[in-house]
């Protein structure tokens, strides 16, 4: 669980070259319909190691249906899910979670009335050893405090003062960056954000930006969706469109324009080839 | 986390952090007012309020009747709490998850009848008696768990309706008939025996009452399944999200307060010296008064046992403090609802605190 277990999650098993690494995550033929609606078709998704993967696309393109998928929250009709390589069932969100797939989603999921510690070990609590922990089950506070203290810190959200502050005190950029330190601090494999900027002022919301390029920094690959077209283009080392339920295309912030991805978007423009495969990173971020 | 910036009250308004440290110095503002710090302290110590109530109540009736303070008259205001208090605890766990439960009294009245009927009619022995109480109202207990969680029903309309069912088999079991402790195998009205403790009479009643705060003083504070508590009644949705099994969840906290209903009616066995199906009627709502006066949200997520025990006694103090002050029982329970207001404005107001 450490940062330098993470940092190592890239290579393929084939101990293949650098030319094509495996993706981390990847999905091939996602169908999912509800009655005779269609959510996705058969719609496909890559994650490359070491990448902030954008999702964009119209109201009802099948992003969510398609993130739901990857999290274990909605379990797709047909198509095949990868994880570095192996093929994952997941029947629920914690399925995708002991996998190492970590979800922070849009309405937060955090519990204001408990503090910064209490939520970032909210479902997975560390009890005490010896008798304790076993017959009383006591709760290890002190060092989950200490545990959540050092994930904060290392995500550089060092100025909430007290690791014991109820998280409603907390501002909604803080209140995310608790939701996302969660997911940075368990999540193994991949962070998937749904609108982690939605509900925020400018300055907190490029403050998220920071934390969620700290995370990536860290080795974990990013899946972001975002309505918000300047933080996509921001953060995003490629960006994934999803039209009428599928992956229209996936460009990069360098090879097109904001308005070139909303066009192509709604459908006002012919999608590119799609840049498959990850972005070679030779300039500095 | 380390660098405190600035003491409390050295807010210098909402300067930009100088040189920060770090990255994302998500900066914290200070509020200086006075009333502002008053419910930020309320709304970090939600046990303060109801302290400073009940230690002015009983400053106010000692300089009325100085008989108030006396050990015989503190040992009995326990003992007239105790049932109360043994109830709420179960209401406080319940409404710790953003429900009530209406049914609180009904399942212990009905349970001290069902023992008692079980000791006397049925002639079983009094232990056995007492297990088969306990396992019928923790059963009951279940029941609400059951309906709230299986069928998705409101929490207020679930023990709405069980308080009706249970009353009602409540009469027919009794025939409305008071059963006498005396006719009663010993244990069952044991609870109601004292032993004397520097002067205050404390009945068995008591001492498990005050075991049982502890115990769940320490379930909701030191363990997961307290968080859970904590966190389904916060916001259900994000709980769930967050991995908990909510419903399980709640489950668990219908049936210990259904359990804790039933210790309750033993409880209230020996505080009669018998079991009457015609007391009681009033449990229910002061259950929640209780939980009320403690400082615990009907909204869910805030609160906690420490401070229903105090409400507890609030009430205890109120009605006996008032008798002694020569008002008239009557006013008795316009003093209480006149509390009941303000506890829950006073709730209102510290849930609207800022960051």
């Amino acid at each position: 669980m450490t940062t330098a277990d993470r940092t190592d999650v890239a290579p393929a098993a084939g101990g293949s070259t650098t030319a094509a690494p495996q993706p981390v995550l990847e999905a091939r033929g996602l169908v999912k319909r509800y009655g005779r609606v269609t959510a996705i078709e058969n719609s496909d998704i890559a994650l490359y190691p070491g990448e902030i993967l954008a999702v964009i696309g119209d109201n009802g393109a099948g992003k969510s249906s398609l993130i739901k998928a990857l999290s274990g929250a909605l379990v797709p009709d047909e198509g095949r899910i990868y994880l570095e390589g192996r093929e994952v069932h997941f029947r629920s969100p914690m399925d995708a979670r002991h996998a190492g797939i970590e979800t922070v989603y849009q309405t937060l999921a955090v519990a204001p009335g408990l503090d910064i510690a209490d939520n970032l070990f909210l479902g997975r609590e560390e009890r005490r050893p010896g008798v304790l922990g076993s017959v009383f089950r006591m709760l290890d506070r002190g060092h989950m405090r200490t545990e959540a203290k050092r994930h904060m810190s290392e995500l550089g959200i060092a100025t909430l003062q007290n690791i014991g502050q109820a998280v409603e005190s907390l501002s909604g950029g803080q209140r995310q960056g608790v939701a996302v330190a969660r997911s940075a601090a368990f999540g193994s494999k991949v962070v998937i954000l749904d609108e982690p900027t939605a509900a925020l002022g400018v300055k907190e919301g490029n403050r998220v930006l920071q934390l969620i390029r700290d995370v990536r920094d860290r080795g974990l690959p990013v899946i972001l969706i975002s309505h918000n077209m300047p933080h996509v283009f921001e953060v995003a080392d490629r960006i994934h469109i999803q039209r009428l339920g599928r992956r229209a295309t996936v460009i990069t912030p360098r090879s097109h324009s904001m308005a070139e991805a909303v066009a192509i978007m709604t459908g006002a423009a012919e999608p590119p080839e799609p840049h498959l495969g990850p972005v070679q990173q030779e300039e500095g971020r | 986390m380390s660098s405190d910036t600035g003491g409390p009250g050295g807010g210098v308004a909402v300067a930009e952090p100088a040189p920060d440290p770090a990255p994302h110095g998500f900066d914290q503002r200070h509020d200086t007012s006075l009333l502002l710090r008053v419910q930020h302290v309320l709304h970090a110590q939600p046990t303060l309020g109801p302290l400073a109530v009940l230690v002015i109540a009983v400053v106010a009736f000692s300089i009325l009747n100085e008989r108030f303070l006396s050990a015989a008259n503190l040992g009995l205001v326990l003992q007239q709490v105790t049932v109360i208090a043994v109830l709420a605890l179960g209401q406080t766990l319940v409404i710790l998850t953003a429900g009530i439960d209406l049914s609180a009294g009904a399942i212990a009245v009905f349970s001290s009848i069902l023992m008692a009927k079980l000791a006397t009619d049925a002639g079983l022995p009094g232990p056995l008696a007492l297990f088969l109480g306990f396992v019928l109202g923790t059963a009951m207990g279940l029941a609400n768990g059951l309906l709230v969680t299986l069928l998705k029903l409101p929490p207020f309309i679930v023990t709405l309706g069980t308080l009706s069912i249970f009353f009602s088999l409540n009469s027919v079991i009794s025939k409305s008939e008071t059963i006498r402790g005396a006719d009663m195998p010993d244990l069952l009205p044991w609870t109601g025996n004292t032993i004397r403790v520097g002067g205050f009479n404390l009945t068995y009643g008591s001492i498990i009452m005050l075991l049982l705060f502890a115990g769940f003083w320490y379930s909701l504070r030191w363990t997961a399944w307290g968080k859970h508590v904590y966190a389904t009644g916060d916001d259900v949705e994000a709980a769930r999200l967050a991995g908990i099994r909510t419903d399980r969840v709640l489950l668990s906290v219908y049936t210990c307060a259904g359990a804790l209903y039933a210790v309750g009616a033993w409880i209230l066995i020996g505080r009669l010296a018998s079991a009457s199906p015609n007391v009681g009627q009033e449990y229910n709502l002061d259950s929640i008064t209780a939980v009320v006066l403690g400082g615990t949200s009907l909204f869910g997520g805030r609160g906690g046992v420490v401070g229903t025990l105090i409400g507890a006694l609030i009430v205890g103090v109120f009605r006996n403090g008032l008798q002694l002050a020569g008002v008239q029982v009557v006013w008795q329970g316009f003093a209480i609802g006149l509390l009941v207001l303000a506890a829950v404005a006073i709730d209102q107001w510290i849930r609207k605190v800022k960051a």
